[in-house]
């Protein structure tokens, strides 16, 4: 799996392309997100909780989406921004998405070991600032921003 | 704990070896992976009966020590590639999961933390 790398305005950004179902890669974009962030110099607890976010994102685009998605991770001087899009099918109700333990895991994902319906929740835990905007046959876009340095890590 | 210990405790076989030495004292047995990335700490030894290829790059975001497949599990030969090229133990045992947590509980491993996160969300 190949990201593409581009500077946009004062950050660096890395994006790649997930494929929905593409079970035998899933979590290869984020292994190389977190292998990314520690060469840029960031502290291991850092890149941890932005990895975790970019996995849990990652593996929602290949068992929920439609047509799969991108991850995009781009770092200035103060967060590591992540943003996960897709283009459907959209979440009906975000409250009930974010419960922990609540899932729509079909049975091929649960027997893979995901389905805890702690996904979006491990996300919004490990984010400084969490947004989720989804729309019903549209997509969904979650952006997560980590501060570069937390007082566990500086 | 070692990985000798561990080995003759669980009556498990390696199928990875560490690079370095390994001491294992805590750990965080789930089959759901999700729960896995939720609540273990740093250096936790994971004790699952998942297989799928995302143990290992789960493994690696977390910084595992070493993986205890239990059940008789063994994960595919490209799970076990990437565990060699990580450095992360694998071993396999055919005792079930409770009894593994049992044993090593006994044996002084530890359960991981719930790892404290900030309480107020800052601005951007």
């Amino acid at each position: 799996m190949q990201g593409s790398a581009y500077a946009r305005e004062e950050a660096l950004c890395i994006e790649f392309d997930v494929r929905a179902g593409d079970v035998e890669h899933g979590g290869m974009a984020s292994s190389q997100i977190k292998a990314a962030l520690k060469q840029f110099g960031l502290s291991e607890p850092v890149a941890r909780r932005a990895g975790i976010i970019a996995f849990e994102g990652e593996m929602n685009l290949i068992v929920y989406s439609d047509s799969g998605g991108t991850i995009r991770v781009c770092v200035d001087s103060e967060y590591i921004e992540i943003t996960v899009q897709d283009f459907g099918p959209g979440i009906e109700d975000v409250d009930l998405a974010l419960t922990p333990g609540y899932s729509t895991a079909p049975a091929w994902a649960t027997d893979l070991g995901f389905g805890a319906g702690m996904g979006l929740h491990n996300m919004e835990k490990n984010a400084d600032r969490f947004e989720i905007h989804s729309r019903l046959d549209e997509g969904t876009t979650i952006s997560c921003w980590v501060k570069r340095r937390t007082d566990d890590s500086s | 704990m070692r990985l000798p210990e561990l080995l003759k405790l669980t009556e498990g076989r390696l199928l990875v070896d560490a690079k370095e030495d390994v001491f294992m004292d805590r750990a965080y047995a789930a089959d759901l992976l999700s729960d896995v990335l939720a609540l273990t700490d740093e250096q936790t030894t994971l004790i699952t009966g998942t297989t799928s290829p995302q143990v290992i790059r789960v493994a690696e975001i977390l910084n595992i020590v070493a993986i205890i497949f239990v059940r008789g599990k063994q994960p595919s030969d490209a799970v076990l590639e990437y565990a060699l090229r990580l450095g992360i133990p694998i071993i396999t045992t055919k005792k079930a999961m409770f009894e593994i947590c049992g044993l090593m509980y006994e044996n002084g491993v530890k359960p991981c933390k719930d790892r404290p996160m900030p309480e107020k969300k800052p601005s951007v």
